[in-house]
């Protein structure tokens, strides 16, 4: 499988270096580090890693593999202490306290290139700090509401477009026995994705944004708007109970055995359902429906992203792995469903012929007018995060709490800000 | 160090050998044990000043640190009085200390139960002894199902008798009792161990006496028994005390401090600000490590005195 693509792969992407700038053949070390430690993207970096060392016989290529949560922490320490020449993350305000401490190289002259310029515009704010560019995308996802096919057909339902028939059809699936959705908040960050979708569709992309900036109080009443349209959903009893006491993966059991029937989720839950069991016919996919009128759709599509420390030995190869990565070939091949299954950030590569990407890929391009927003733990400062994340899951647990809530998140986004 | 004992060479100051060699002897213990007492220095005693230091500071562990003078622990004082994070933490550290205190009685109980000679007693011992070499991730694994609310056994029993199903890690008025129970499974087991080897010291010849004096049951065990089982008693107050302040991996795999921070407890709130995913204040990560620090303190000192009146006892 490999060899068979490898070849006219390495071949296609050797054009589109020449075609890009200058560059001097590459020598010494390329030091990788990788986040992707899951078996298929891992699989998926090290074919791509290989098809550059073909480009760039010279070149000593040394990748690292780190497990993914650990990744997170110990990113700190390499960064300062033993930096390597590229390193995966995350965009918008997540790479924020890196770049603040001057640790990600400045690529704005990457941006400039005409290749990166026009194709990959569309992420360009989210790589965004200060006005300059501190890495490179190279695949996002999208996110929505993933439900059961066969018990809507079963219950006669019909995708909703608006609020009201979201709550109709939700009522509709209580009554048969089952619960409207499967969440595992154990992790806390499942009930941020809640909060995004309720809060951006309730008071729009904007308002999300300066909440996340922390420009706007947690007492305000476009926020508690949000909370009264969640709390409708907790107080049908909509969500699946204990939901405190499991991971997003332990919460996957309940759709497969058609407990519950909607999981909002990012596109990476469609594999394991898959693995499960259930068939393209069981699981179909849909926008989060509208909430106030006339506020622009917006949606989450978190991004993965490759940086170079500040500190690398070895930018200019650095600088041109981005290029690869980032071209339109290379984006086509490394998102497809046999590797990653997710979106490309190149605009001239192609989707994948997979029902998911291709419908999220339709609702990112076409049908996100209000804007793109990277997931609620990477949009607000890490502290800022935690604190309203830990107040999100309390509240969905004790909706009665809420004011208390809303005075402690006050609290602490006086304190972060500042 | 027993150095007086030692015999003195006979030969007085001054006698053309070399100043190592004269003093040799008092000189030798020392060296042993350099290697030991610098270690400890370096990476015991210089980084708790260290952390006292951080805790002046707000710092996100990157880029320049601020001084802020004792604000971390102002923070502290304050998250204290809305009963917010700091409260529900030390308020969990001392449920942890005292009911994981529990472990002592249940250890002795379980060893006087054992401390008989029946065909395969060693297996019984070692089965009891089980949990205690398992890791402790493993415990928290096998709790976390336990409790489960849907699937979890603990929930089919109580079913049987009419009641439930509780979810004892998703609230958080039970939660921090559930993770303690589950820390009591080893921790009985390591306080068996102990007492099991030191009713293998108790003196026949006393309980003989006593017995001839007429002493039985409750009384032979609180007059006779308990009393030459004080040094296995302190061992296992020691390493309860010790185990109860270090509770964080049963915490981290259980609940992850769940639900919203209600089982949180120093030590594991103290990695929740500093060390997580989240977490970029080490000053505030080090005012709690050093409120920590005082709180083991109190009990160190204790030991420490109770260890050395001992010894005094003993010449």
């Amino acid at each position: 499988m490999r060899s068979i693509i490898k070849a006219p792969l390495a071949a296609l992407a050797a054009s589109a270096v020449l075609a890009g700038p200058v560059s001097a053949e590459l020598t010494g070390d390329l030091k990788i580090f990788l986040d992707t430690s899951n078996p298929a993207p891992r699989a998926t970096m090290e074919a791509m890693i290989a098809d550059f060392q073909d480009l760039h016989p010279d070149l000593n290529i040394e990748t690292t593999v780190i497990d993914r949560e650990e990744y997170k922490t110990q990113i700190r320490n390499f960064l300062t202490a033993n930096p390597p020449d590229v390193a995966t993350w995350y965009a918008a305000n997540r790479m924020r306290p890196y770049v603040d401490a001057e640790l990600f190289e400045d690529v704005s002259d990457l941006w400039q290139e005409p290749e990166i310029a026009e194709n990959l515009a569309s992420t360009k704010g989210a790589m965004t700090i200060d006005g300059k560019q501190w890495g490179v995308p190279y695949t996002y996802y999208q996110w929505g509401v993933y439900y059961r096919k066969d018990i809507y057909e079963e219950l006669g339902l019909e995708e909703p477009n608006t609020w009201d028939a979201f709550k109709a059809n939700c009522q509709a699936i209580l009554d048969s026995g089952r619960k409207c959705f499967t969440i595992g908040t154990k992790f806390l960050w499942t009930a941020g994705g809640w909060f995004d979708y309720l809060n951006m569709r309730t008071n729009g992309f904007d308002f999300h944004m300066q909440l996340a900036n922390g420009e706007v109080s947690w007492e305000d009443d476009r926020v508690k708007q949000t909370f009264a349209n969640w709390q409708e959903l907790v107080d049908m009893g909509a969500f699946i109970d204990n939901h405190q006491t499991y991971s997003w993966q332990e919460a996957l059991p309940f759709m497969v055995n058609g407990d519950a029937v909607h999981y909002l989720m990012g596109n990476f839950a469609v594999a394991p359902l898959r693995d499960a069991g259930l068939t393209d016919d069981q699981i179909d996919f849909y926008q989060f429906p509208a909430i106030t009128d006339g506020i622009a759709l917006a949606e989450d599509a978190p991004t993965d992203t490759f940086h170079i420390p500040a500190n690398a030995a070895n930018k200019e190869a650095a600088r041109e792995f981005l290029r690869f990565v980032v071209s339109a070939d290379v984006q086509t091949e490394i998102n497809n469903g046999q590797n990653l299954g997710q979106l490309p950030v190149n605009a001239q590569s192609s989707v994948d012929d997979d029902k998911f990407l291709n419908e999220g890929f339709a609702m990112l391009s076409s049908n996100s007018p209000g804007g793109v927003a990277q997931f609620w733990d990477r949009d607000a400062p890490a502290e800022m995060a935690k604190a309203s994340m830990e107040g999100f899951q309390e509240f969905m647990v004790k909706p009665e709490n809420l004011d208390r809530i809303l005075a402690r998140l006050e609290r602490a986004r006086q304190r972060i800000y500042q | 160090m027993a150095t007086t004992a030692m015999p003195v060479s006979g030969t007085g100051p001054g006698d053309g050998r070399s100043w190592f060699h004269r003093n040799q002897i008092a000189i030798t213990p020392w060296l042993f044990l350099a290697p030991g007492v610098l270690f400890f220095l370096f990476y015991v005693i210089f980084p708790v000043f260290q952390s006292f230091n951080i805790s002046l500071y707000a710092w996100d562990g990157l880029g320049e640190a601020e001084f802020v003078g004792l604000r971390n622990y102002e923070d502290l004082y304050w998250e204290f009085v809305d009963r917010d994070a700091f409260y529900t933490s030390l308020k969990n550290n001392i449920l942890w200390l005292l009911l994981y205190l529990l472990a002592i009685p249940a250890g002795l109980l379980i060893a006087l139960f054992l401390n008989q000679t029946v065909a395969g007693i060693r297996i019984y011992k070692s089965l009891f002894f089980f949990p205690f070499v398992i890791s402790q991730v493993v415990v928290g694994l096998v709790f976390t199902w336990f409790y489960d609310p849907t699937f979890g056994l603990l929930n089919t029993i109580i079913g049987w008798f009419g009641l439930g199903p509780i979810s004892v890690l998703g609230d958080e008025r039970y939660v921090t009792y559930g993770i303690i129970a589950a820390g009591l499974w080893p921790q009985t087991a390591y306080c068996m161990i102990l007492y099991l080897t030191g009713l293998n010291a108790v003196d026949p010849e006393q309980i003989e006496a006593g017995r001839l004096d007429g002493a039985k049951g409750w009384k032979m065990l609180w007059y006779v028994v308990i009393p030459q089982l004080k040094p296995a008693t302190f061992i296992a107050f020691v390493v309860t005390i010790i185990g109860a302040l270090r509770s964080f991996d049963l915490i981290s795999i259980m609940t992850q401090g769940g639900p919203f921070g209600s089982s949180r407890v120093l030590a594991f709130y103290m990695f929740e600000v500093a060390l997580s995913e989240y977490g970029f204040r080490m000053g505030y990560g080090a005012a709690i490590a050093v409120v920590l620090f005082l709180i083991m303190l109190c009990f160190i000192a204790y030991f420490l005195w109770s260890m050395y009146r001992e010894e005094r006892g003993a010449r």
